[in-house]
Protein backbone atom coordinates (compact mmCIF):
# COMPACT_ATOMS: atom_id res chain seq x y z
CA UNK A 1 0.00 0.00 0.00
CA UNK A 2 2.43 2.35 1.38
CA UNK A 3 4.73 1.27 -2.27
CA UNK A 4 1.95 1.71 -4.11
CA UNK A 5 1.68 5.72 -3.01
CA UNK A 6 5.18 6.50 -3.08
CA UNK A 7 5.64 4.66 -6.66
CA UNK A 8 3.74 7.84 -8.04
CA UNK A 9 5.81 10.73 -6.00
CA UNK A 10 8.90 9.10 -6.57
CA UNK A 11 7.98 9.09 -10.63
CA UNK A 12 7.05 12.78 -10.57
CA UNK A 13 10.32 13.32 -8.54
CA UNK A 14 12.36 12.37 -11.13
CA UNK A 15 10.25 13.43 -14.23
CA UNK A 16 10.48 17.20 -12.59
CA UNK A 17 14.67 17.01 -12.75
CA UNK A 18 14.05 14.96 -16.60
CA UNK A 19 15.61 17.11 -19.59
CA UNK A 20 13.40 18.26 -21.47
CA UNK A 21 15.33 19.75 -24.20
CA UNK A 22 19.05 19.92 -24.74
CA UNK A 23 21.27 20.84 -27.38
CA UNK A 24 24.91 19.92 -28.26
CA UNK A 25 27.53 21.35 -30.11
CA UNK A 26 25.08 23.35 -31.89
CA UNK A 27 26.04 26.24 -34.68
CA UNK A 28 23.98 28.53 -36.65
CA UNK A 29 24.79 30.41 -39.55
CA UNK A 30 22.87 33.46 -41.51
CA UNK A 31 24.68 33.09 -45.11
CA UNK A 32 28.24 32.43 -44.04
CA UNK A 33 28.08 34.67 -40.69
CA UNK A 34 28.09 32.22 -37.92
CA UNK A 35 25.59 33.54 -35.05
CA UNK A 36 26.36 30.17 -33.09
CA UNK A 37 29.44 28.27 -31.76
CA UNK A 38 29.06 24.76 -30.08
CA UNK A 39 26.25 25.98 -27.93
CA UNK A 40 25.49 22.82 -25.39
CA UNK A 41 22.82 23.42 -22.77
CA UNK A 42 20.67 21.05 -21.05
CA UNK A 43 16.96 22.69 -19.98
CA UNK A 44 14.99 20.85 -17.47
CA UNK A 45 11.67 19.83 -17.51
CA UNK A 46 9.24 22.87 -15.98
CA UNK A 47 11.71 25.15 -15.56
CA UNK A 48 12.68 28.60 -16.22
CA UNK A 49 15.58 29.21 -18.89
CA UNK A 50 16.53 33.40 -18.93
CA UNK A 51 19.17 33.81 -21.87
CA UNK A 52 21.24 36.89 -21.49
CA UNK A 53 23.81 38.59 -23.02
CA UNK A 54 24.70 41.82 -25.17
CA UNK A 55 22.79 42.52 -28.29
CA UNK A 56 23.92 40.15 -31.01
CA UNK A 57 25.16 37.18 -29.47
CA UNK A 58 23.12 35.01 -30.47
CA UNK A 59 20.37 34.82 -28.02
CA UNK A 60 17.51 35.13 -30.01
CA UNK A 61 19.48 33.01 -32.70
CA UNK A 62 19.49 30.31 -30.24
CA UNK A 63 16.04 30.89 -29.14
CA UNK A 64 14.90 29.78 -32.70
CA UNK A 65 17.05 27.25 -33.51
CA UNK A 66 15.19 25.27 -30.80
CA UNK A 67 11.63 25.53 -32.79
CA UNK A 68 13.27 25.50 -36.06
CA UNK A 69 12.01 28.97 -36.82
CA UNK A 70 15.71 29.98 -37.67
CA UNK A 71 15.67 27.71 -40.91
CA UNK A 72 12.21 29.85 -42.05
CA UNK A 73 14.51 32.66 -41.61
CA UNK A 74 16.83 31.85 -44.23
CA UNK A 75 19.66 30.29 -41.80
CA UNK A 76 21.35 27.03 -41.44
CA UNK A 77 22.57 25.24 -38.61
CA UNK A 78 24.18 22.13 -37.25
CA UNK A 79 24.60 19.81 -34.08
CA UNK A 80 21.81 18.21 -32.41
CA UNK A 81 19.10 19.42 -30.25
CA UNK A 82 16.77 16.91 -28.59
CA UNK A 83 13.42 17.61 -27.47
CA UNK A 84 12.61 14.61 -24.77
CA UNK A 85 15.70 12.90 -26.03
CA UNK A 86 14.28 13.06 -29.90
CA UNK A 87 16.50 14.74 -32.20
CA UNK A 88 14.38 17.46 -33.76
CA UNK A 89 15.65 17.41 -37.28
CA UNK A 90 14.29 13.90 -37.63
CA UNK A 91 10.78 14.91 -37.07
CA UNK A 92 7.92 17.19 -39.08
CA UNK A 93 8.74 20.93 -38.02
CA UNK A 94 5.47 21.51 -38.11
CA UNK A 95 4.94 18.80 -35.42
CA UNK A 96 7.39 20.43 -33.44
CA UNK A 97 6.17 23.28 -33.55
CA UNK A 98 2.98 22.51 -32.04
CA UNK A 99 4.98 21.17 -29.27
CA UNK A 100 7.48 23.83 -28.95
CA UNK A 101 5.38 27.24 -28.64
CA UNK A 102 6.68 30.72 -29.61
CA UNK A 103 5.94 34.26 -28.57
CA UNK A 104 7.71 37.07 -30.36
CA UNK A 105 9.06 40.63 -29.11
CA UNK A 106 6.33 42.12 -30.66
CA UNK A 107 2.82 41.93 -30.43
CA UNK A 108 1.66 40.18 -33.04
CA UNK A 109 -1.87 39.17 -33.15
CA UNK A 110 -3.63 38.54 -36.66
CA UNK A 111 -4.55 41.86 -37.53
CA UNK A 112 -7.59 41.14 -39.50
CA UNK A 113 -8.91 38.16 -37.05
CA UNK A 114 -11.08 38.79 -33.40
CA UNK A 115 -9.72 37.94 -30.28
CA UNK A 116 -11.34 34.92 -30.26
CA UNK A 117 -10.34 33.72 -33.61
CA UNK A 118 -6.74 34.67 -32.63
CA UNK A 119 -6.56 32.37 -29.98
CA UNK A 120 -8.52 29.76 -32.04
CA UNK A 121 -6.23 30.31 -34.90
CA UNK A 122 -3.96 27.30 -34.02
CA UNK A 123 -6.46 24.54 -32.94
CA UNK A 124 -8.49 25.32 -36.57
CA UNK A 125 -5.19 24.95 -38.27
CA UNK A 126 -4.56 21.56 -36.47
CA UNK A 127 -7.64 20.45 -37.49
CA UNK A 128 -9.31 19.76 -33.92
CA UNK A 129 -12.11 22.11 -34.64
CA UNK A 130 -15.09 20.69 -32.33
CA UNK A 131 -17.13 24.19 -31.69
CA UNK A 132 -17.44 23.93 -28.25
CA UNK A 133 -14.22 22.27 -27.94
CA UNK A 134 -12.95 24.81 -28.89
CA UNK A 135 -14.56 27.85 -27.13
CA UNK A 136 -13.40 25.63 -24.47
CA UNK A 137 -9.90 25.85 -25.07
CA UNK A 138 -9.99 29.31 -26.19
CA UNK A 139 -11.54 30.45 -22.68
CA UNK A 140 -8.93 28.47 -20.62
CA UNK A 141 -5.93 29.74 -22.63
CA UNK A 142 -6.98 33.24 -22.27
CA UNK A 143 -7.44 32.35 -18.37
CA UNK A 144 -3.89 30.56 -18.37
CA UNK A 145 -2.76 33.90 -20.18
CA UNK A 146 -4.27 35.87 -17.16
CA UNK A 147 -5.85 38.16 -19.87
CA UNK A 148 -10.01 36.12 -19.72
CA UNK A 149 -11.76 38.87 -17.05
CA UNK A 150 -10.34 41.92 -19.04
CA UNK A 151 -11.56 40.48 -22.59
CA UNK A 152 -14.53 37.94 -21.92
CA UNK A 153 -17.53 40.43 -22.39
CA UNK A 154 -15.20 41.66 -26.15
CA UNK A 155 -14.20 38.44 -27.65
CA UNK A 156 -15.34 39.13 -31.23
CA UNK A 157 -13.27 42.64 -31.13
CA UNK A 158 -10.10 43.19 -33.42
CA UNK A 159 -6.95 41.41 -32.19
CA UNK A 160 -5.66 44.50 -32.31
CA UNK A 161 -8.15 46.74 -30.68
CA UNK A 162 -6.33 46.11 -27.21
CA UNK A 163 -3.45 47.94 -25.49
CA UNK A 164 0.42 46.31 -26.61
CA UNK A 165 0.19 44.57 -23.03
CA UNK A 166 -3.29 42.31 -23.42
CA UNK A 167 -1.84 41.67 -27.13
CA UNK A 168 1.32 40.40 -25.83
CA UNK A 169 -0.80 37.96 -23.37
CA UNK A 170 -3.16 37.58 -26.53
CA UNK A 171 -0.11 36.01 -27.67
CA UNK A 172 0.93 33.66 -25.56
CA UNK A 173 -2.88 32.98 -25.13
CA UNK A 174 -2.39 31.83 -29.21
CA UNK A 175 0.24 29.89 -28.15
CA UNK A 176 -1.02 28.05 -25.16
CA UNK A 177 -4.02 26.79 -27.40
CA UNK A 178 -2.39 24.36 -29.04
CA UNK A 179 -1.16 22.47 -25.46
CA UNK A 180 2.81 23.27 -26.28
CA UNK A 181 5.17 21.47 -23.91
CA UNK A 182 7.98 24.32 -24.09
CA UNK A 183 7.18 27.75 -24.75
CA UNK A 184 9.62 30.29 -26.81
CA UNK A 185 9.60 33.74 -25.58
CA UNK A 186 12.02 36.59 -27.54
CA UNK A 187 12.35 39.17 -25.35
CA UNK A 188 8.36 39.23 -24.68
CA UNK A 189 8.06 42.31 -22.30
CA UNK A 190 10.84 44.95 -24.06
CA UNK A 191 7.97 46.27 -25.67
CA UNK A 192 5.73 47.31 -23.32
CA UNK A 193 5.37 49.38 -20.15
CA UNK A 194 6.24 48.15 -16.88
CA UNK A 195 2.72 47.28 -15.07
CA UNK A 196 2.25 45.01 -18.37
CA UNK A 197 5.83 43.58 -18.01
CA UNK A 198 5.15 42.93 -14.42
CA UNK A 199 2.23 41.23 -15.41
CA UNK A 200 3.88 39.36 -18.14
CA UNK A 201 6.42 37.93 -15.65
CA UNK A 202 3.92 36.70 -12.96
CA UNK A 203 2.55 34.77 -16.09
CA UNK A 204 6.07 33.22 -16.75
CA UNK A 205 6.13 32.38 -12.75
CA UNK A 206 2.52 30.62 -13.39
CA UNK A 207 3.27 29.05 -16.32
CA UNK A 208 6.09 27.25 -15.06
CA UNK A 209 3.99 24.63 -13.59
CA UNK A 210 2.67 23.12 -16.76
CA UNK A 211 5.65 24.57 -18.77
CA UNK A 212 9.16 23.92 -19.92
CA UNK A 213 10.20 27.82 -20.51
CA UNK A 214 13.19 29.69 -22.19
CA UNK A 215 12.87 32.90 -22.26
CA UNK A 216 15.43 35.33 -24.35
CA UNK A 217 15.93 38.58 -22.63
CA UNK A 218 17.89 42.07 -22.08
CA UNK A 219 16.84 42.74 -18.73
CA UNK A 220 18.98 41.09 -16.05
CA UNK A 221 16.55 42.26 -13.45
CA UNK A 222 13.74 40.33 -15.40
CA UNK A 223 16.01 37.00 -15.59
CA UNK A 224 16.79 37.45 -12.42
CA UNK A 225 13.06 37.78 -11.12
CA UNK A 226 11.24 35.00 -13.56
CA UNK A 227 14.13 32.12 -14.48
CA UNK A 228 15.61 28.86 -12.73
CA UNK A 229 18.90 28.89 -14.65
CA UNK A 230 20.37 31.43 -16.24
CA UNK A 231 23.09 30.98 -19.40
CA UNK A 232 25.33 33.98 -20.77
CA UNK A 233 25.75 34.57 -24.47
CA UNK A 234 28.38 36.42 -25.83
CA UNK A 235 29.63 36.18 -29.09
CA UNK A 236 27.88 33.53 -29.92
CA UNK A 237 29.56 31.39 -27.35
CA UNK A 238 27.65 30.55 -24.26
CA UNK A 239 30.35 31.94 -21.86
CA UNK A 240 28.46 30.12 -18.14
CA UNK A 241 25.37 28.28 -17.77
CA UNK A 242 24.22 27.93 -14.18
CA UNK A 243 21.98 28.34 -11.70
CA UNK A 244 20.10 32.01 -11.65
CA UNK A 245 21.21 33.03 -7.91
CA UNK A 246 24.78 31.78 -8.56
CA UNK A 247 25.05 33.62 -12.31
CA UNK A 248 23.89 36.77 -10.34
CA UNK A 249 25.71 36.61 -7.34
CA UNK A 250 28.37 34.65 -7.41
CA UNK A 251 29.42 34.03 -11.30
CA UNK A 252 32.50 31.64 -12.00
CA UNK A 253 33.51 33.56 -15.42
CA UNK A 254 34.73 37.13 -14.96
CA UNK A 255 32.86 37.97 -18.46
CA UNK A 256 29.81 37.23 -17.08
CA UNK A 257 31.04 38.66 -13.77
CA UNK A 258 31.41 42.07 -15.97
CA UNK A 259 27.75 41.51 -17.72
CA UNK A 260 25.79 41.39 -15.34
CA UNK A 261 27.02 44.37 -12.91
CA UNK A 262 26.62 46.21 -15.81
CA UNK A 263 30.36 46.70 -16.61
CA UNK A 264 29.52 46.09 -20.09
CA UNK A 265 26.57 44.96 -23.41
CA UNK B 1 -5.73 69.24 -61.77
CA UNK B 2 -6.97 65.57 -63.16
CA UNK B 3 -10.13 66.05 -60.82
CA UNK B 4 -10.93 69.41 -63.05
CA UNK B 5 -10.21 67.54 -66.20
CA UNK B 6 -12.27 64.68 -65.21
CA UNK B 7 -15.43 67.19 -64.16
CA UNK B 8 -14.80 68.84 -67.48
CA UNK B 9 -14.91 65.66 -69.66
CA UNK B 10 -18.18 64.65 -67.08
CA UNK B 11 -19.83 68.14 -67.52
CA UNK B 12 -19.33 67.44 -71.87
CA UNK B 13 -20.52 63.99 -71.54
CA UNK B 14 -23.61 65.14 -69.85
CA UNK B 15 -24.00 68.14 -72.30
CA UNK B 16 -24.01 66.31 -75.50
CA UNK B 17 -25.83 63.24 -74.47
CA UNK B 18 -29.03 64.60 -72.28
CA UNK B 19 -30.66 66.26 -74.93
CA UNK B 20 -31.85 61.86 -75.73
CA UNK B 21 -33.38 62.33 -72.89
CA UNK B 22 -36.14 64.73 -73.84
CA UNK B 23 -37.13 62.20 -76.58
CA UNK B 24 -36.41 58.62 -74.49
CA UNK B 25 -37.49 58.93 -70.55
CA UNK B 26 -34.19 57.11 -68.49
CA UNK B 27 -36.19 54.62 -67.60
CA UNK B 28 -36.86 53.29 -71.58
CA UNK B 29 -33.56 54.05 -72.56
CA UNK B 30 -31.73 51.90 -70.10
CA UNK B 31 -34.13 49.17 -69.81
CA UNK B 32 -35.97 48.98 -73.34
CA UNK B 33 -35.00 45.90 -75.23
CA UNK B 34 -34.35 47.15 -78.56
CA UNK B 35 -31.39 49.30 -79.85
CA UNK B 36 -32.26 49.96 -83.43
CA UNK B 37 -30.82 53.64 -83.67
CA UNK B 38 -30.91 54.02 -87.52
CA UNK B 39 -34.61 51.95 -87.94
CA UNK B 40 -37.26 54.75 -88.81
CA UNK B 41 -38.47 55.28 -86.36
CA UNK B 42 -35.42 54.88 -84.05
CA UNK B 43 -35.19 52.85 -81.00
CA UNK B 44 -32.80 53.72 -77.59
CA UNK B 45 -33.05 50.85 -75.46
CA UNK B 46 -29.55 50.14 -74.02
CA UNK B 47 -31.07 46.96 -72.37
CA UNK B 48 -29.10 44.21 -74.89
CA UNK B 49 -25.56 46.33 -74.57
CA UNK B 50 -26.16 46.77 -70.57
CA UNK B 51 -26.62 42.62 -70.37
CA UNK B 52 -23.71 42.34 -73.14
CA UNK B 53 -21.40 44.21 -70.76
CA UNK B 54 -22.69 42.61 -67.84
CA UNK B 55 -22.12 39.05 -69.11
CA UNK B 56 -18.83 39.37 -70.82
CA UNK B 57 -17.49 41.31 -67.60
CA UNK B 58 -18.67 38.95 -65.67
CA UNK B 59 -17.53 35.89 -67.44
CA UNK B 60 -14.00 37.42 -67.41
CA UNK B 61 -14.10 37.84 -64.11
CA UNK B 62 -14.88 34.09 -63.30
CA UNK B 63 -11.68 33.09 -65.72
CA UNK B 64 -9.13 36.18 -64.38
CA UNK B 65 -10.18 36.45 -60.92
CA UNK B 66 -8.94 32.82 -59.20
CA UNK B 67 -6.85 32.12 -61.87
CA UNK B 68 -4.98 36.09 -61.19
CA UNK B 69 -5.36 35.67 -57.38
CA UNK B 70 -3.45 31.88 -57.48
CA UNK B 71 -0.76 33.47 -59.94
CA UNK B 72 -0.69 36.02 -57.22
CA UNK B 73 -0.01 33.93 -54.62
CA UNK B 74 1.77 31.81 -56.07
CA UNK B 75 4.70 34.63 -56.71
CA UNK B 76 4.60 36.25 -53.28
CA UNK B 77 5.21 33.06 -51.53
CA UNK B 78 5.98 30.21 -53.45
CA UNK B 79 8.22 30.67 -56.03
CA UNK B 80 11.94 31.04 -55.91
CA UNK B 81 13.33 34.63 -55.89
CA UNK B 82 15.02 34.15 -59.51
CA UNK B 83 11.48 32.45 -60.56
CA UNK B 84 9.62 35.72 -59.16
CA UNK B 85 11.29 38.34 -61.02
CA UNK B 86 10.87 36.04 -64.52
CA UNK B 87 7.36 35.99 -64.06
CA UNK B 88 6.90 39.69 -62.68
CA UNK B 89 8.40 40.95 -65.58
CA UNK B 90 6.20 38.38 -68.26
CA UNK B 91 3.51 40.12 -66.14
CA UNK B 92 4.06 43.56 -66.83
CA UNK B 93 4.66 42.80 -70.66
CA UNK B 94 1.06 40.86 -71.11
CA UNK B 95 0.34 44.23 -69.43
CA UNK B 96 1.91 46.10 -72.34
CA UNK B 97 0.23 44.59 -74.90
CA UNK B 98 -1.98 46.80 -76.71
CA UNK B 99 -5.65 45.82 -76.82
CA UNK B 100 -5.86 45.57 -80.51
CA UNK B 101 -3.48 43.03 -80.75
CA UNK B 102 -4.67 41.16 -78.13
CA UNK B 103 -8.51 41.65 -79.74
CA UNK B 104 -6.79 40.39 -82.74
CA UNK B 105 -5.00 37.16 -81.94
CA UNK B 106 -8.61 36.34 -80.51
CA UNK B 107 -10.57 36.71 -83.37
CA UNK B 108 -8.20 34.63 -85.26
CA UNK B 109 -6.98 31.86 -82.90
CA UNK B 110 -9.54 31.74 -80.06
CA UNK B 111 -12.63 32.69 -82.74
CA UNK B 112 -12.36 29.16 -84.85
CA UNK B 113 -11.34 27.23 -82.17
CA UNK B 114 -14.23 27.82 -79.79
CA UNK B 115 -16.71 27.65 -83.08
CA UNK B 116 -15.01 24.27 -83.30
CA UNK B 117 -15.37 22.88 -79.93
CA UNK B 118 -18.95 24.12 -79.37
CA UNK B 119 -20.21 23.87 -83.01
CA UNK B 120 -21.52 26.74 -83.40
CA UNK B 121 -22.19 29.17 -86.70
CA UNK B 122 -19.82 31.52 -85.41
CA UNK B 123 -17.19 32.01 -82.81
CA UNK B 124 -17.28 35.37 -81.79
CA UNK B 125 -19.35 34.97 -78.68
CA UNK B 126 -19.43 36.40 -75.47
CA UNK B 127 -17.21 33.55 -73.99
CA UNK B 128 -14.67 34.64 -76.44
CA UNK B 129 -14.74 38.22 -75.57
CA UNK B 130 -14.58 36.91 -72.05
CA UNK B 131 -11.22 34.48 -72.65
CA UNK B 132 -10.28 37.67 -74.31
CA UNK B 133 -10.82 40.30 -71.47
CA UNK B 134 -9.53 37.89 -68.86
CA UNK B 135 -6.12 38.21 -70.46
CA UNK B 136 -6.15 41.94 -70.34
CA UNK B 137 -7.93 41.80 -66.33
CA UNK B 138 -4.92 39.69 -65.64
CA UNK B 139 -1.51 42.01 -65.20
CA UNK B 140 -3.73 44.26 -63.08
CA UNK B 141 -4.76 41.54 -61.10
CA UNK B 142 -1.64 39.48 -60.41
CA UNK B 143 0.25 42.97 -60.33
CA UNK B 144 -1.51 44.42 -57.77
CA UNK B 145 -2.66 41.26 -56.06
CA UNK B 146 1.11 40.25 -55.68
CA UNK B 147 2.05 44.25 -53.67
CA UNK B 148 -0.65 43.69 -51.55
CA UNK B 149 0.54 40.04 -50.27
CA UNK B 150 3.49 40.93 -50.33
CA UNK B 151 2.93 43.69 -47.94
CA UNK B 152 2.05 41.65 -45.29
CA UNK B 153 4.25 41.89 -42.23
CA UNK B 154 6.66 39.00 -41.91
CA UNK B 155 5.55 38.77 -38.01
CA UNK B 156 2.48 37.48 -39.15
CA UNK B 157 3.93 34.48 -41.30
CA UNK B 158 6.29 34.30 -38.50
CA UNK B 159 3.64 33.82 -36.06
CA UNK B 160 1.79 31.48 -37.84
CA UNK B 161 4.41 29.29 -39.22
CA UNK B 162 5.91 29.65 -35.17
CA UNK B 163 2.02 28.22 -34.18
CA UNK B 164 2.33 24.99 -35.81
CA UNK B 165 0.98 25.93 -39.75
CA UNK B 166 2.31 24.22 -42.66
CA UNK B 167 3.61 26.69 -45.27
CA UNK B 168 -0.15 25.75 -47.18
CA UNK B 169 -2.15 27.36 -44.27
CA UNK B 170 0.19 30.17 -43.57
CA UNK B 171 -0.19 31.35 -47.45
CA UNK B 172 -4.52 30.37 -47.75
CA UNK B 173 -5.62 31.34 -44.10
CA UNK B 174 -3.36 33.97 -42.68
CA UNK B 175 -1.29 35.63 -45.62
CA UNK B 176 -4.10 35.91 -47.48
CA UNK B 177 -6.84 37.03 -45.06
CA UNK B 178 -4.70 39.54 -44.26
CA UNK B 179 -4.17 40.68 -47.74
CA UNK B 180 -7.84 40.61 -48.51
CA UNK B 181 -9.09 44.66 -48.89
CA UNK B 182 -6.04 45.01 -51.36
CA UNK B 183 -6.97 41.46 -53.42
CA UNK B 184 -10.32 42.95 -53.68
CA UNK B 185 -9.22 46.30 -54.84
CA UNK B 186 -7.15 44.21 -57.53
CA UNK B 187 -10.63 42.67 -58.97
CA UNK B 188 -11.99 45.82 -58.97
CA UNK B 189 -9.36 47.54 -60.76
CA UNK B 190 -8.83 44.44 -62.83
CA UNK B 191 -12.91 44.59 -63.48
CA UNK B 192 -12.62 48.05 -64.17
CA UNK B 193 -10.14 47.86 -66.80
CA UNK B 194 -12.63 44.94 -68.58
CA UNK B 195 -15.68 47.31 -68.50
CA UNK B 196 -13.78 49.82 -69.93
CA UNK B 197 -12.06 48.25 -72.95
CA UNK B 198 -13.48 48.78 -76.43
CA UNK B 199 -11.37 47.48 -79.01
CA UNK B 200 -10.01 43.75 -78.26
CA UNK B 201 -13.78 43.40 -77.40
CA UNK B 202 -15.33 44.59 -80.16
CA UNK B 203 -13.16 42.27 -82.40
CA UNK B 204 -14.15 39.00 -80.59
CA UNK B 205 -18.11 39.37 -79.52
CA UNK B 206 -19.46 39.62 -82.77
CA UNK B 207 -21.48 42.38 -82.08
CA UNK B 208 -24.53 41.66 -82.35
CA UNK B 209 -27.34 43.84 -80.19
CA UNK B 210 -29.39 41.47 -78.96
CA UNK B 211 -30.29 40.12 -75.16
CA UNK B 212 -28.25 36.88 -75.00
CA UNK B 213 -29.84 33.81 -73.79
CA UNK B 214 -26.30 32.24 -73.34
CA UNK B 215 -22.70 32.82 -73.37
CA UNK B 216 -22.55 31.12 -76.26
CA UNK B 217 -24.05 33.84 -78.23
CA UNK B 218 -22.53 36.97 -79.90
CA UNK B 219 -23.48 40.19 -77.45
CA UNK B 220 -22.47 43.56 -78.04
CA UNK B 221 -21.03 46.00 -75.09
CA UNK B 222 -21.49 49.21 -74.18
CA UNK B 223 -18.20 50.33 -75.19
CA UNK B 224 -18.07 48.58 -78.34
CA UNK B 225 -21.60 50.49 -79.67
CA UNK B 226 -20.18 53.74 -78.98
CA UNK B 227 -16.84 52.62 -80.91
CA UNK B 228 -18.58 51.01 -83.72
CA UNK B 229 -21.35 53.50 -84.44
CA UNK B 230 -19.94 57.37 -83.73
CA UNK B 231 -18.47 57.38 -86.88
CA UNK B 232 -21.99 56.86 -88.25
CA UNK B 233 -23.89 59.97 -86.27
CA UNK B 234 -24.98 63.03 -87.23
CA UNK B 235 -23.58 65.05 -84.79
CA UNK B 236 -25.79 66.86 -82.17
CA UNK B 237 -28.70 64.71 -83.62
CA UNK B 238 -30.16 61.97 -81.68
CA UNK B 239 -28.52 59.05 -82.32
CA UNK B 240 -25.45 61.03 -81.19
CA UNK B 241 -26.40 62.27 -78.34
CA UNK B 242 -27.51 58.41 -77.63
CA UNK B 243 -24.25 57.50 -77.77
CA UNK B 244 -22.93 59.94 -75.58
CA UNK B 245 -25.91 58.50 -73.11
CA UNK B 246 -24.24 55.40 -73.17
CA UNK B 247 -20.75 57.05 -72.11
CA UNK B 248 -22.61 58.79 -68.82
CA UNK B 249 -23.57 55.56 -68.30
CA UNK B 250 -19.77 53.86 -68.37
CA UNK B 251 -18.47 56.55 -66.32
CA UNK B 252 -21.26 56.25 -63.64
CA UNK B 253 -20.11 52.36 -63.82
CA UNK B 254 -16.53 52.97 -63.71
CA UNK B 255 -16.51 55.96 -61.39
CA UNK B 256 -18.58 53.68 -58.70
CA UNK B 257 -16.04 50.81 -59.53
CA UNK B 258 -12.96 52.84 -58.88
CA UNK B 259 -14.43 54.30 -56.09
CA UNK B 260 -14.88 50.42 -54.41
CA UNK B 261 -11.18 49.91 -54.70
CA UNK B 262 -10.49 52.88 -53.74
CA UNK B 263 -11.97 52.42 -50.38
CA UNK B 264 -10.42 49.23 -50.62
CA UNK B 265 -7.13 49.94 -51.44
CA UNK B 266 -7.20 52.81 -48.10
CA UNK B 267 -8.49 49.65 -45.74
CA UNK B 268 -5.33 48.07 -47.03
CA UNK B 269 -2.84 50.93 -46.20
CA UNK B 270 -4.63 50.83 -42.83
Amino acid sequence: MIETLQMPSILSESFETDTKLETKNVNAFFGKTQALRNVSLRIQKNHVVAIIGPSGCGKSTFLRCLNRMHEVAGGSMNGTILLDGEDIHENDPVNLRRRVGMVFQKPNPFPTMSIFDNVAAGIRLNGMARKNHIAETVERSLQQAALWNEVKDSLSKSGMSISGGQQQRLCIARALAVNPEVLLMDEPASALDPISTAKIEELIYELKKDYTIVIVTHNMQQAARVSDETAFFYLGEIIEFDNTKKIFTAPSIKQTEDYVTGRFG
Amino acid sequence: MSIVIVALIFAFLLKEGLSIFWRVPISDFLFARNWYPISDPPQFGILPLIIGSILVTAGAGIISIPIGIASALFIAEIAPRKTKEVLKAGIELLAAIPSVVIGFIGMVTLGPFIKEIFNLSTGLTALSGSITLAFMAMPTIVSIAEDAITAVPRQYREAAIAMGATKWQTTWRIVAYAARPGMVAAVMLGIGRVIGETMAVMMVTGNAALIPHSILQPVRTLTATIAAEMGETVQGGEHYAALFAIGIVLFIITFLINGIADIYLHKAKK
